[in-house]
């Protein structure tokens, strides 16, 4: 019987040789150990075999039995890994070389300087305040010691309003409300006042590429009981090394701001140069930055905060200007004309 | 403010004194010098006196002339020149062969075939004056071949003071006052200035003057005449024109350089329209001819100096042009006042006419200094002209008298304010230098403040501790932090919002943020065919184009959506901005911070578009404040909304704003196949929205039910009510998986997903629940299509 056997073990290897796909591989396996398969049906011939002849060739048709399936289960196998590899290689090779699409949003240049400014000064304890754009008299001249008739008043071409309001000409508008708003912490717990506060401010005049009727300040203030002009060099000579991302140096020079005595015109060394002196500094290494102070007692009182017991320092930092020197802006129109050719640019920079 | 450095050492021995480093120091610790240093009479050198000891005609050149000059030489030179004023016996100044002036060295030239072996030359040539009109005549005694620059003080350093850096110091508008400011940067002594004794005139007729209004402070003058010098000396003219005034004749020139010198206005009348000097106001508005020739409209504010009721000048701004000195005039009356500084910046403004004087007077300048300025006046006048005769005492009314400001502090006051250590005798010597009196008991100083500085400037403690640092130099300061005690510090929760909202939808969304302005420009407004609404107002706008403000960012972003419409085929713009929505109760303009966006789309329907924007708007919520919104059908009120599909926008209870379509019209002329939705929300209002936090819910490890059910229904609001009013905890999601239109109407079919904590659940529970919905809606005449697909 073992001819039978091997017989049937040599017609199945050759139609297996001959498989090529899954269906191919299915048809033999039910065709060979199917129900009525060749290798089910060899067992049904042992009826006619003697015990001895039944064990030997039942071990045998078992044998085939296992040899058969262990076959189709390896085909099984290499026919899948046929296929991946074939799937592998109807995959394309891509050009890595085409450019990229950035589909992307864009900051406005201000939101970008005017969140590392308020994080420099976050880090050094500072709170960020927000203030109305449409200001009484008291609060953006009278408040800050500029009194009606000032000759103060001249440089600033204040817009009004016809209920009687104006368009802020500075962010010092908002410093009697803060003053105020953290007095009593101030005196009764001890905590200095430390805010900044960005806005945007307006002046009635006629713009060209250096000149814009509405533009950003950052204010900032610090009362306590002893701060001094030595403290007020050290935070602005930080301040704007941070800003800058390098070691500033400064320089103060009087300058006449009402609401500031001694009042300063800080300048901080040509960026460009580094203070050889260059066209951009017109050669003088230094450029004019922003206007600084000890406050004024009087704006202090206005404040409702006794000047012989506290001091302070403001300062008053260029938004625009900053942004317009940070990212290389020449026309300061560009920066509220909506124009997305220029404003698309302005990616996250942190 | 052009300041010679020659004039200055009139003052202030600076010999040995590096006169750069000095200007430099001046512009940090006084006002700022700006960077342009003039080195005057550098560019020209080897001009000598020359005198003209021949001339003949060119025999072809009607202009030109053949000169023999004398330049100290042994023999004279030949000089072919084309001034017409030369004439035998004439100084000049002459350039010899090697001479340079500027850029170019004289040498042997040609013209019109005669050899030329050197040059006369004008004073604009060498830049002392503007005068072209010939070459320079020299009147001075000085013999030729003498180099020009050993006659006259043409070798100078000229800098320029910012003018703004200035506005509070009325002592510097003025060389002597700077002078004082230099002195005490160089450590030197200030020279007291020298002046005439007016004492010897005091047997003379004293003028008729009477101050009648109080905006005069003081006012001094002084009668003269018999003036015999017509042309100022040459080193006055230099320095006039060296600091930006020409110069014109003797007495104009005289008041002028008093007026460079001391900073104090003169004006010299004609003493037959000056009898009876009144100074006041005029109950009428008139007009008075100032002596330029122009009408100006005086009103009653202007102060006004009169003779007797006719006035003759407007105070402190310009004199009349009928008490001008004219050529007959023998008598002048020197006027020396000052006047109050409000009154004449007002008066400025109004005659909208500022002039040198004016500039000074608006600081309010020292009364102390009229009468030093007349016997100034007095001693240059008779100096120079020595037939020059005063013939009036002078005539001083004095109504108002300079503040007299002393101050009290201690040198801890000085430690706190500066934080940093300056000796006592520091601050003595410094505070004197600059003309303060000081005493100093212990640890204690009284300072009195000199009058030219106390009309307004120095009047509190904190101005000295200006006056001790800016002399100590702010570079020499040792620089520290302040030691402040620590506490958290909270973001208000606006700002974060504001933050967080850019960044969704910069980042998320892709969209550009840009500004607007805040008005409406009438123009822009206008080409789109966006109404002007009815707002509150600017008054005094320079530009014409803008006036109202605006209530609503929309219509701005529109206007630069117009501006961008060939940037790209679609994208998406947003502003954060403030609009004012009139006024509030209180008279005070309603301010609101507001963001706005509009999508912008060639490609996309308008339908998919507005879900766009309706997600964006439902991420932010959802993302900031973990709720969801809300919308109502609004009416269109705006010229720039469409009348369909505006809904306002509630989140948690708050009306956080709008949003719709373009108005068709509008939309038409930004762009005619684009679609754009637009919407604007509070940001204020959506600050107020308690963030609902995150509610975590363990996932359900027993098996879901899945259920779709199919509703005819024009909108989902109803079917989403229906669930909501099931509140089946049970329900673990909703979601619209088809909607779809026909015959029968418009069918949505939403799939409901149920679970279990605990347990599984069985279709019986399930079956209740979608029952109840499905009968709730039934009522609405909302039928269940197809049954309950599980």
């Amino acid at each position: 019987m073992s001819e039978k056997t091997t017989e049937v073990r040599l017609a199945f290897l050759s139609a297996l040789e001959a498989v090529e796909t899954a269906e191919d591989l299915e048809r033999i396996r039910v065709e060979y150990i199917g129900k009525k398969g060749y290798v089910t049906e060899l067992l049904k011939e042992m009826k006619s075999l003697s015990n001895e002849e039944k064990k030997t060739f039942g071990q045998a048709v078992n044998v085939l039995k296992n040899e058969v399936n262990d076959a189709i289960a390896e085909k099984r196998e290499a026919l899948k890994q046929k296929e991946i590899e074939l799937e592998n290689s109807r995959m394309p090779e891509f050009d890595i070389s085409m450019p990229a699409t950035l589909s992307r949003g864009s900051y406005h240049p201000i939101t970008l300087v005017q969140r590392q400014c308020e994080e420099i000064f976050r880090s050094m304890g500072f709170t960020v305040e927000d203030y109305s754009e449409i200001v009484s008299d008291y609060e953006c001249f009278e408040s800050l010691n500029i009194p009606k008739n000032h000759p103060a008043r001249d440089m600033q071409d204040t817009y009004y309003l016809d209920n009687g309001q104006l368009l802020k000409t500075q962010t010092s508008a908002a410093q009697n409300t803060i003053y105020k708003k953290y007095r009593d912490q101030l005196v009764n717990e001890g905590k200095p006042i430390k805010a900044i506060f960005p806005g945007r401010c307006f002046r009635n005049e006629a713009t060209d590429a250096c000149h814009e009727n509405t533009f950003f300040q950052m204010e900032g203030v610090m009362v306590d009981k002893n701060i001094s002009i030595s403290n007020l060099i050290f935070f602005m000579k930080t301040m704007l090394s941070e800003v800058f991302q390098k070691d500033i140096k400064v320089r103060l020079r009087p300058g006449f701001f009402p609401f500031v005595e001694p009042g300063f015109e800080l300048d901080i060394s040509c960026l460009i140069c580094g203070g050889e002196g260059c066209p951009s500094c017109k050669h003088s290494g230094w450029l004019e930055l922003c206007p600084c102070g000890m406050i004024h007692p009087e704006v202090l009182k206005a404040g409702g905060i006794d000047p012989e017991e506290y001091t302070g320092f403001a300062f008053g930092l260029g938004l625009t200007r900053l942004a317009m020197m940070k990212y290389g802006v020449k026309d300061i129109r560009d920066l509220n004309s909506g124009s997305l050719k220029c404003l698309d640019q302005f990616t996250d920079d942190k | 403010m052009l300041i010679s450095m020659n004039w200055i050492s009139d003052f202030v021995d600076l010999s040995g004194i590096d006169k750069m480093k000095l200007i430099s120091q001046f512009s940090l610790s006084t006002a700022e010098v700006e960077n342009e240093i003039f080195h005057k009479g550098n560019d020209i050198e080897g001009i000598v006196v020359a005198e003209i000891r021949s001339v003949e005609d060119h025999p072809e050149s009607r202009k030109l002339h053949l000169l023999k000059v004398d330049i100290g030489e042994s023999e004279l030179v030949d000089v072919v020149c084309g001034a017409p004023n030369v004439r035998v016996g004439m100084k000049t100044a002459f350039a010899k062969l090697g001479a340079r002036i500027g850029e170019i060295t004289i040498a042997p030239r040609k013209l019109a075939g005669y050899t030329s072996f050197g040059m006369c030359c004008s004073e604009k040539e060498l830049g002392l004056s503007d005068n072209n009109d010939g070459i320079m005549d020299i009147t001075d005694d000085v013999v030729p071949g003498t180099d020009l620059k050993s006659v006259y003080d043409i070798d100078d350093i000229v800098f320029e003071v910012d003018n703004k850096s200035l506005t509070n110091r009325p002592d510097l508008w003025g060389h002597y006052g700077i002078a004082r400011e230099i002195a005490a940067l160089a450590g030197r002594d200030l020279k007291p200035l020298d002046t005439a004794d007016l004492s010897v005139y005091e047997r003379l007729d004293k003028i008729d003057l009477k101050i009648e209004d109080p905006l005069c402070q003081r006012y001094s003058c002084l009668q003269f005449g018999n003036i015999s010098v017509h042309k100022s000396p040459v080193n006055m003219r230099i320095r006039l024109y060296y600091c930006g005034m020409r110069a014109l004749n003797f007495l104009a020139d005289l008041t002028n350089y008093l007026m460079l010198e001391m900073g104090q206005p003169m004006h010299a009348f004609d003493s037959r329209k000056v009898e009876k000097i009144r100074i006041k106001r005029f109950d009428k508005p008139f007009t008075f001819r100032t002596l330029d020739g122009v009408d100006r409209p005086i009103d009653e504010n202007t102060l006004m100096i009169c003779n007797g009721d006719t006035p003759v000048a407007i105070a402190g701004i310009m004199g009349g042009l009928d008490s001008e000195i004219v050529e007959d005039t023998s008598s002048l009356t020197l006027e020396s006042a000052t006047f109050d500084a409000a009154s004449i910046r007002k008066s400025t403004v109004r005659l909208s006419h500022r002039t040198d004087a004016s500039m000074r007077y608006e600081k309010s300048l020292d009364p102390e200094m009229t009468v030093v300025a007349v016997a100034r006046f007095v001693k240059l006048l008779t100096d120079i002209d020595g037939q020059a005769q005063v013939t009036s005492s002078l005539t001083d009314e004095y109504a108002y008298h300079y503040p007299q400001v002393s101050l009290n502090f201690n040198k801890a006051f000085v430690d706190r304010y500066t934080g940093i250590e300056i000796e006592n005798d520091t601050i003595v010597k410094t505070l004197r230098s600059l003309g303060f009196g000081v005493s100093l008991k212990g640890d204690d100083f009284s300072v009195s403040v000199p009058s030219w500085r106390a009309t307004k400037d120095v009047t509190i403690k904190a101005d000295i501790i200006e006056e001790i640092t800016r002399i100590y130099g702010y570079d020499n300061f040792d620089v520290h932090t302040a030691a402040a005690p620590l506490y958290p510090v909270r973001s208000a929760q606006e700002k974060t919002d504001e933050d967080r909202i850019k960044d969704t939808l910069v980042k998320r969304y892709s969209m550009h943020e840009l500004h607007s302005y805040i008005w409406a420009y009438y123009d822009e407004y206008r080409a789109l065919g966006i109404e002007i609404e009815n707002n509150v107002e600017l008054i005094n706008a320079t530009n014409p184009n803008i006036k109202t403000l605006r209530r609503s960012i929309v219509p701005t972003q529109l206007c630069q959506v117009k501006y961008n419409t060939s940037y790209d085929s679609d994208f998406a713009v947003f502003e954060v901005g403030r609009v004012v929505d009139g006024l509030r109760a209180d008279g005070l303009c309603d301010e609101h911070k507001k963001l706005a966006i509009t999508l912008y789309s060639k490609n996309k329907e308008t339908e998919q578009l507005y879900f766009e924007l309706r997600d964006i708007l439902a991420v932010l919520a959802d993302d900031i404040k973990h709720e969801a919104l809300t919308f109502e059908r609004a009416e269109a009120t705006h010229s720039y909304q469409h009348p369909k599909n505006l809904n306002k926008i509630f989140c948690a209870g708050h009306l956080l704003g709008e949003m719709g379509i373009v108005n068709t019209s509008v939309a038409k002329k930004i762009d005619k196949k684009a679609a754009m939705v637009y919407a604007e929300i509070d940001i204020e209002e959506f600050a107020k929205i308690k963030n609902a936090g995150i509610l975590y819910a363990e996932p359900s490890k027993f098996p879901e039910i899945e259920i779709d059910l199919s509703f005819v229904s024009d909108t989902y609001a109803p079917i989403a009510q229906a669930i909501k009013n099931a509140d089946c905890a049970l329900i673990k999601n909703i979601s619209v998986v088809d909607t779809y239109k026909d015959d029968n109407g418009r069918s949505i079919t939403i799939r409901l997903i149920f679970s279990h904590p605990e347990r599984t659940l069985t279709k019986e529970e399930v079956l209740e629940v979608v029952n109840r919905i499905a009968s709730e809606l039934e009522e609405k005449n909302i039928k269940l299509k197809n049954g309950v697909q599980m």
